[in-house]
């Protein structure tokens, strides 16, 4: 059963990862592993015609009706949302920028988002690729993200007759996919490499062996709140338990070095952490307008307090929820219209102080 | 905005630090970022685009040229690959198959899938799917065509085989 999406009855859509559950969750946000899947027979994405992509969808939505987990699942297709709610699913890292087309100009049609109901996996229908099988669990755990999208592919891949090449592997449209067609990647926050001034030396490691980062919304984006995005550069040439083991290992290893940093910190400077710590509570807690990437460096203050037990009466929950929810489309959701540059910050201000309000007031 | 480092370059990489104790944000530009060994992915600085390049000039070659494309199915052609970086089809795969390995091997290191092995769908189910798909092409077309006649043929034969399915 698909039941369409509905933000009004469904307001927490998609946002199970933001729960600070899994392991090491007070450093590493979220794991994603997506694979990409085309089906023979048709032109990839850039190529296919109107005819073409309603033939992908309607034979994929077929086979999902009979495919657990997704037998009960949420389903959209693109056209139907309005331009603020593409926004939201692209705020809550469920869609990408790719399947939501150009800004300006009209959406495209016939693309789709499926996420299941019971599990933390779906997909993205008329993507770059026909399909992008996705998981995007809480904390650090690519073994267990990976899983939930091998099931799904395993049920798929016995349905439908994808494009695979003996030597190649999955085909893609964009080569640089080809094979597992996997990409692997973890949200990690790095305050203590950024303050021991250690995060270059890390990131040029992580680059020379095999890894690759980015910013808070992927490719070309920038690095803010001391958030990095790091995922595995290449998908020919090994297994896809070999990429996932690799990033396990090396984002483990990154993990360490990060506590490892905070512990000098607290070490040699408690004072200096301590006063930063409740500097950015207290800003956020009292500030009358907060741009985002202010926001979020102040989020970032807070979240190294909040690891350290400097600061007593919060989640990380509550963190994450305040990262999603204070960004510019949600924030006109709430309000129901439109908001100006100056009226975002001061909505966003406002938001955050009741927000942290409420937690305090839960906490006592 | 111009670049924090060297001052004359715009600046496209914005990183998050903090210095003496207070966050700030860097803004530099492509070349002084790469100094400080920060690639933030930026799509002018693909490693893809460069193999792409080195592609198109192999490409043209007059022997290459009329070894390689257009697809025979989808009619891409090897600028247009060196354009996009995008193929067009899965057929593509074998109409540039020789500058794919090479391309492959710089991207990837490798040019063999060594993932788990795709078993496809039991072959006649999949030879209904793919009857069923070319069935909604042509009944799309003939309706785009305002044919109603032969799209209500086409209908029958889409039920008559779906038919088969959930029986
Ligand atoms: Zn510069
Ligand atoms: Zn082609």
């Amino acid at each position: 059963m698909m039941t369409p999406l509905d933000f009004a009855s469904m307001p927490d859509f998609g946002l199970t990862w933001l729960q600070a559950s899994g392991p090491d969750c007070d450093i590493v946000l979220s794991t994603r592993v997506r694979i990409a899947r085309n089906l023979q027979g048709y032109p990839f994405s850039g190529r296919a015609k109107p005819t073409d992509r309603t033939a992908i969808l309607t034979t994929v939505r077929e086979v999902l009706d009979r495919t657990s987990p997704v037998t009960e699942a949420v389903y959209v297709e693109i056209d139907r949302l309005e331009p603020r709610e593409r926004q939201l699913l692209l705020e809550r890292h469920l869609v990408s920028r790719e399947l939501l087309g150009r800004e300006s100009g009209d959406p495209p049609s016939f693309a789709a988002l499926v996420n299941s109901a019971q599990e933390p996996v779906g997909l993205m229908i008329n993507e770059e690729d026909h399909l992008r099988l996705q998981s995007l669990t809480s904390g650090f755990s690519p073994h267990e993200t990976w899983r939930f999208v091998d099931t799904l592919d395993e049920e798929l891949g016995s349905q439908l007759p994808y494009a695979f090449h003996h030597e190649f592997g999955h085909l893609t449209s964009c080569p640089t996919n080809c094979g597992t067609g996997l990409r692997a990647s973890v949200l990690i926050h790095l305050p203590g490499l950024v303050l021991t001034k250690e995060i270059n030396k890390v990131l040029q490691g992580i680059s020379q062996v095999g890894l690759t980062f980015r910013g808070l919304y992927g490719e070309g984006s920038e690095v803010v709140g001391n958030l990095f995005q790091v995922s595995n550069q290449t998908t020919l040439g090994k297994s896809e338990e070999d990429l996932i083991d690799h990033l396990q290992k090396i984002v483990g290893q990154v993990i360490e070095y990060e506590r490892q940093a905070r512990a000098v910190l607290v070490r040699d400077a408690p004072s200096v952490i301590e006063d930063k710590v409740w500097r950015a509570y207290g800003l956020l807690r009292h500030a009358r307008a907060l741009g985002f990437d202010e926001m979020m460096n102040l989020l970032s203050g807070v979240r190294l307090g909040l690891s350290l037990k400097l600061l007593p009466a919060l989640s990380v929950y509550v963190l994450n929820r305040i990262m999603i929810f204070a960004q510019n489309a949600h924030l006109e959701q709430a309000v129901a219209g439109a908001l100006s540059g100056s009226e975002l910050d001061i909505q966003r201000a406002n938001y955050v102080r009741s927000a942290l309000a409420e937690a305090e007031a839960i906490d006592r | 905005m111009l670049c924090d480092n060297c001052g004359k370059n715009e600046a496209e990489v914005h990183l998050t630090q903090i210095v003496d104790n207070e966050m700030t944000t860097v803004h530099l530009c492509p070349s002084c970022a790469a100094d400080k060994g920060l690639d933030t992915g930026s799509t002018k600085n693909l490693p893809l685009t460069d193999f792409l390049a080195q592609m198109g000039q192999a490409a043209l070659a007059e022997e290459e040229r009329e070894v390689a494309g257009p697809c025979s199915y989808c009619h891409t052609t090897v600028d247009d690959f060196r354009r996009t970086g995008r193929l067009g089809c899965p057929h593509c795969y074998s109409v540039y198959e020789s500058q794919l390995r090479a391309i492959l091997r710089r991207i990837h290191g490798s040019t063999y899938h060594l993932g788990k092995v795709y078993v496809p769908p039991a072959s006649e189910a999949a030879d209904r799917a793919a009857r069923l798909a070319g069935l909604r092409r042509k009944l799309q077309r003939a309706i785009e065509a305002e044919d109603f006649e032969r799209a209500a043929v086409i209908r029958d034969q889409i039920r008559e085989l779906e038919a088969t399915i959930d029986a």
